[in-house]
């Protein structure tokens, strides 16, 4: 059997062309084993974990309690979902893992170890991994019998990661290399039993190596004292004269950025689903509580800013949530038209990661964000109560903030979206110019679309296919207008940045926008119009709200690069204006009818 | 050995539940459903028994076809296999000990466990009728369960007011489950994947030859009273005259 041939939508390919609800995948389409899994996993988080914060944030129970909850977690199966079958896995696809990460959200800290674990820590190995070292290791970091940590990060380079200064020296037999450095902030060095640590061979090959904890020389410092997850382990992993046996080189020698980077693709796709699963839940203590609480006589969820907070909330869930799930069914969907069985498979299938780096970018980003979005409106919710730590969004509060930090921070993942989508052009797989000069023709002979096609959402998909233009038009105008400078560092780290953090920002919101619209004709489709009435309601304030934002954002972006030039930004003014479409909406009527219910529910619920 | 348990499909204990506006029954729409937390603990049950003493653990469960999720949540436990008995109508706690009866004719397990009661309707009555119309001993509110090692009969513990009290019953025999009999394992990712695989028989009540026949009918659900608002009272006295003059309890 070989590979089958699937029209893949490219990674970034939703900027320049119109998605298929065909192609999307909702969360509605779960299977029923796939909701068990995720049943199980929110009954192991009830049960075990939820009852255990407090043992795990005191510092001299925090080893043993995460040892011991992993331990559970790994007897239950909840390890080893995306590890093959053959290794002691269950072979399950990144949908279905996002969906049990989701779960696990529920607590900050054990989602930061668990997926330390069987992300980051894990899939290296899956991926990269040759024979010998997955059959050694897969099977026990399935069962929890050991637990993995990632080893990236040093002191003098955060960001930079891939300037790392540990270093690894063959020794003169040829049997093992020797490593010497120190890796900063690492989540699970406490009691992981495996580190994949990454250094640089002789000093300048970057290269992952697979390091038990019990070799010789290797050392952990004491606990960080953090602002929040505090139930996790994180201290610096010290490295004097660790002897590497040569078979635990991980991938090829120079090559260890491959794994570095495309482990963290992963990674930053279940950070933005985890970050919908701590939303789901902040939201639900954050209407309860407003529920009961009373003020001016009335129940405080009765006042229209405090209604307006829980649609604001609901909304942007909604929208990660759709763009989280489409991500993940495309990647799903390239992967499963592989051979299983070609020798070659795992790094095809990590090369289709790669092929969705910005989608994963995007997710990490926007998820994060909702998330401190949420749990800020939700501390504001609960008053001066929420600030006290007696009750649970204070404690939300603290974990949530590390989201837009760890996996790359958030101005570094902005930074890949647009130079990804440009490298990409360049390269030909993205076909941006042609979009542009599409577009730039439009403007130019007055031929912008601006009639709705009938149907459903069709104003709203007419929204969309206008924030893509949008985008492309600002970010067209940004490469014309700095084509030379793109080349030099002094302006892509400087002025260059004011402009990408922007255009990222438009990128963003249009795929989020462009999800949210497929998202609910894909529910139209599966369930009927009459039984999405919920997802209509959020689907038309989130797209209307959202495209006045990326409208705004563009013409910002227009004015910079006009550089204070009046009649070059008449001009961009003028394109910008004719690709624009403006509607009218009763936002805040359609809000409160989604604050309703969210207020009758309590919780989210569609 | 082999260990039949039943178990019923029940709303979500933890779900906050609103009777329909004709008041014929609870709305369905948006609640989930589990199995009965007691016919769980009756699962475990079996499950530990099997373990010890090898065999086979079988649950049956009525109602319409949405009672096999309930099945295959008891079969991602690690139960081996499921009856499904199809029916729509209306039952009461008599009919359930009918057809069950009939299950039991056919299949002849060892021990048939059941939880104590339902938590939707607490009738607690199936497992005393089912013990009196096969004619089997039966032990029940069970704490703590015994096979003897020659598998004939079962030591059962149960609370009591101030302490436990012990029976040894012979089998087969029928044991209801109590809330302490045990903590109910979970279903693990590779149990749920295999029970996919598990048989589910299906069943109807006619082929089964029961009958049924309810000797109750639920006439109108109706929401307790609302309780009304406490008040603070100042002093002793206005209490003491509350109790009296409003609660007249004094
Ligand atoms: C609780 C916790 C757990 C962690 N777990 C792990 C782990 O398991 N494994 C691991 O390897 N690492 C881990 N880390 C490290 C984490 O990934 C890094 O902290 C992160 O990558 C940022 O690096 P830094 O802290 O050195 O910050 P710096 O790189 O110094 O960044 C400081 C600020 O400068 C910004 N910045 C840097 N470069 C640029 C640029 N070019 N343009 C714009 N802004 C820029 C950053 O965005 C940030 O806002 C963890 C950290 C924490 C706090
Ligand atoms: C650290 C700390 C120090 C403090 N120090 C003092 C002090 O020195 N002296 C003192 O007297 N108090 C003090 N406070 C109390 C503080 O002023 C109150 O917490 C604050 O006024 C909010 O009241 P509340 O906590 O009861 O919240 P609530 O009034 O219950 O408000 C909850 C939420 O509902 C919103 N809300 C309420 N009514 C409406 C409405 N009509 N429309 C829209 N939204 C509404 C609120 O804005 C809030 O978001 C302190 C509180 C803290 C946490």
């Amino acid at each position: 059997m070989s590979d089958k041939a699937v029209a893949k939508p490219v990674g970034g390919g939703f900027l320049l062309s119109g998605g298929q609800t065909a192609d999307v995948f909702a969360p509605e389409q779960f299977t029923e084993e796939q909701l068990s899994f995720s049943e199980t996993a929110v009954e192991f988080m009830e049960k075990e974990v939820l009852p255990l914060t407090e043992k795990m944030e005191d510092h001299d129970r925090k080893i043993e309690t995460n040892v011991k909850l992993m331990k559970k977690a790994g007897e239950i199966g909840l390890l080893m979902i995306e590890i093959p079958e053959e290794y002691g896995g269950l072979g399950m696809d990144l949908s279905t893992s996002l969906k049990v990460s989701e779960a696990m959200a529920r607590s900050g800290s054990f989602a930061a170890t668990m997926l330390a674990h069987s992300g980051i820590g894990t899939l290296p190995i899956v991926y990269f991994g040759n024979e010998a070292q997955k059959k050694k290791y897969l099977p026990k970091l399935a069962t929890g019998e050991m637990i993995a940590a990632y080893g990236l990060t040093e002191t003098g380079y955060g960001s930079d990661a891939l300037g790392a200064k540990t270093k690894a020296v063959l020794s003169p037999d040829k049997k093992y290399y020797v490593l010497n450095g120190e890796k900063q902030f690492i989540t699970n060095s406490g009691f992981a039993d495996l580190f994949i640590i990454y250094a640089k061979v002789d000093g300048e090959k970057f290269t992952a190596f697979i390091v038990e904890r019990k070799s010789d020389g290797l050392s952990t410092a004491k606990e960080e004292n953090k602002m929040g997850i505090k139930g996790s382990s994180t201290r610096s992993v010290i490295m004097n004269d660790v002897k590497v046996p040569v078979e635990n080189v991980l991938g090829e020698i120079g090559k260890g950025h491959q794994s570095a980077l495309g482990v963290l693709d992963i990674g930053r796709l279940k950070l933005g689903m985890a970050s919908v699963g701590g939303s789901k839940e902040i939201i639900k203590y954050a209407v309860q509580y407003a529920n009961q609480r009373m003020q001016f006589g009335q129940p405080i969820s009765s006042f229209g800013m405090i209604r307006r907070k829980f649609a604001d909330m609901m909304m942007k869930v909604y929208a990660t949530e759709s763009m989280s799930y489409r991500t993940s069914g495309m990647i799903d969907k390239a992967i499963h038209a592989l051979d299983r069985n070609a020798p070659d498979f795992s790094k095809k299938a990590a090369k289709i990661f790669e092929d969705y780096d910005i989608e994963a970018s995007i997710m990490k980003v926007y998820g994060s964000e909702v998330l401190g979005f949420v749990v800020d409106e939700a501390v504001q919710s609960y008053g001066g109560y929420g600030y006290i730590e007696d009750y649970p969004v204070a404690r939300a509060y603290r974990d949530a903030r590390i989201n837009r930090i760890f996996e790359g921070t958030n101005e570094i993942n902005r930074l890949l979206i647009p130079a990804t989508i440009l490298k990409r052009s360049m390269k030909g797989e993205l076909d941006f110019m042609g979009r542009l000069n599409d577009i730039l023709a439009e403007i130019k002979t007055d031929k912008v679309n601006k009639t709705p096609a009938p149907g459903l959402l069709g104003i709203e998909s007419l929204a969309a296919e206008t924030a893509k233009k949008i985008t492309v038009y600002a970010a067209g105008i940004v490469v014309q207008k700095y084509m030379a400078s793109l080349t030099d560092k002094a302006f892509n780290f400087g002025r260059g940045e004011y402009l990408f953090e922007q255009l990222a920002n438009m990128m963003m919101e249009t795929y989020a926008i462009d999800s949210t619209i497929l998202r609910t004709l894909k529910l139209k489709d599966l369930k009927g119009e009459s039984a999405i009435a919920m997802p209509l309601m959020l689907t038309r304030a989130f797209v209307y709200e959202t495209l006045n934002k990326v409208t705004l954002i563009a013409r910002h972006v227009l004015g910079d690069a006009a550089e204070d030039h009046a009649d070059e930004f008449a001009t961009y003014e003028k394109a910008l204006s004719k690709l624009t479409f403006t509607y009218g909406l009763d936002l805040s009527g359609t809000k409160e009818k989604i604050a309703a219910r969210i207020v009758e529910k309590e919780g989210y619920v569609l | 050995m082999k260990i039949l348990v039943t178990i019923k499909r029940v709303s979500d204990p933890e779900a906050k539940l609103k009777i329909r506006p004709d008041g014929t029954g609870i709305q369905t729409e948006g609640v989930k459903f589990v199995v009965n937390p007691f016919d769980e603990i009756a699962v475990e049950e079996a499950l530990r028994i099997k373990e010890k003493h090898t065999g086979e653990v079988v649950v049956v469960s009525i109602g319409d076809k949405v009672v096999t999720e309930q099945i295959r949540a008891a079969l991602a436990m690690g139960v081996d296999r499921g009856i499904f008995v199809n029916y729509t109508g209306s039952y009461d706690s008599y009919d359930v000990a009918g057809i069950l009866a009939k299950v039991v004719e056919q299949e002849q397990p060892d021990i048939i466990i059941l939880g104590k009661q339902a938590v939707d309707d607490d009738m607690g009555q199936a497992g005393f009728m089912l013990a009196e119309m096969l004619g089997y001993p039966q032990a029940a509110f069970a704490s703590k369960v015994e096979i003897s090692d020659d598998k004939k009969t079962a030591k059962v513990t149960r609370e009591i007011d101030g302490g436990l009290e012990t029976k040894e019953v012979g089998l087969p025999c029928i044991i209801t489950a109590d809330l302490r009999l045990n903590t109910p394992r979970y279903a693990s990712l590779p149990n749920i994947m295999k029970a996919k695989q598990k048989p589910v028989k299906e069943v109807t009540v006619d082929a089964l030859g029961a009958v049924v026949k309810p000797h109750v009918t639920i006439k109108k659900l109706t929401e307790p009273p609302k309780r009304k608002g406490g008040v603070k009272v100042e002093s002793v006295q206005d209490l003491v005259g509350k109790l009296k003059n409003e609660a007249k309890v004094l």
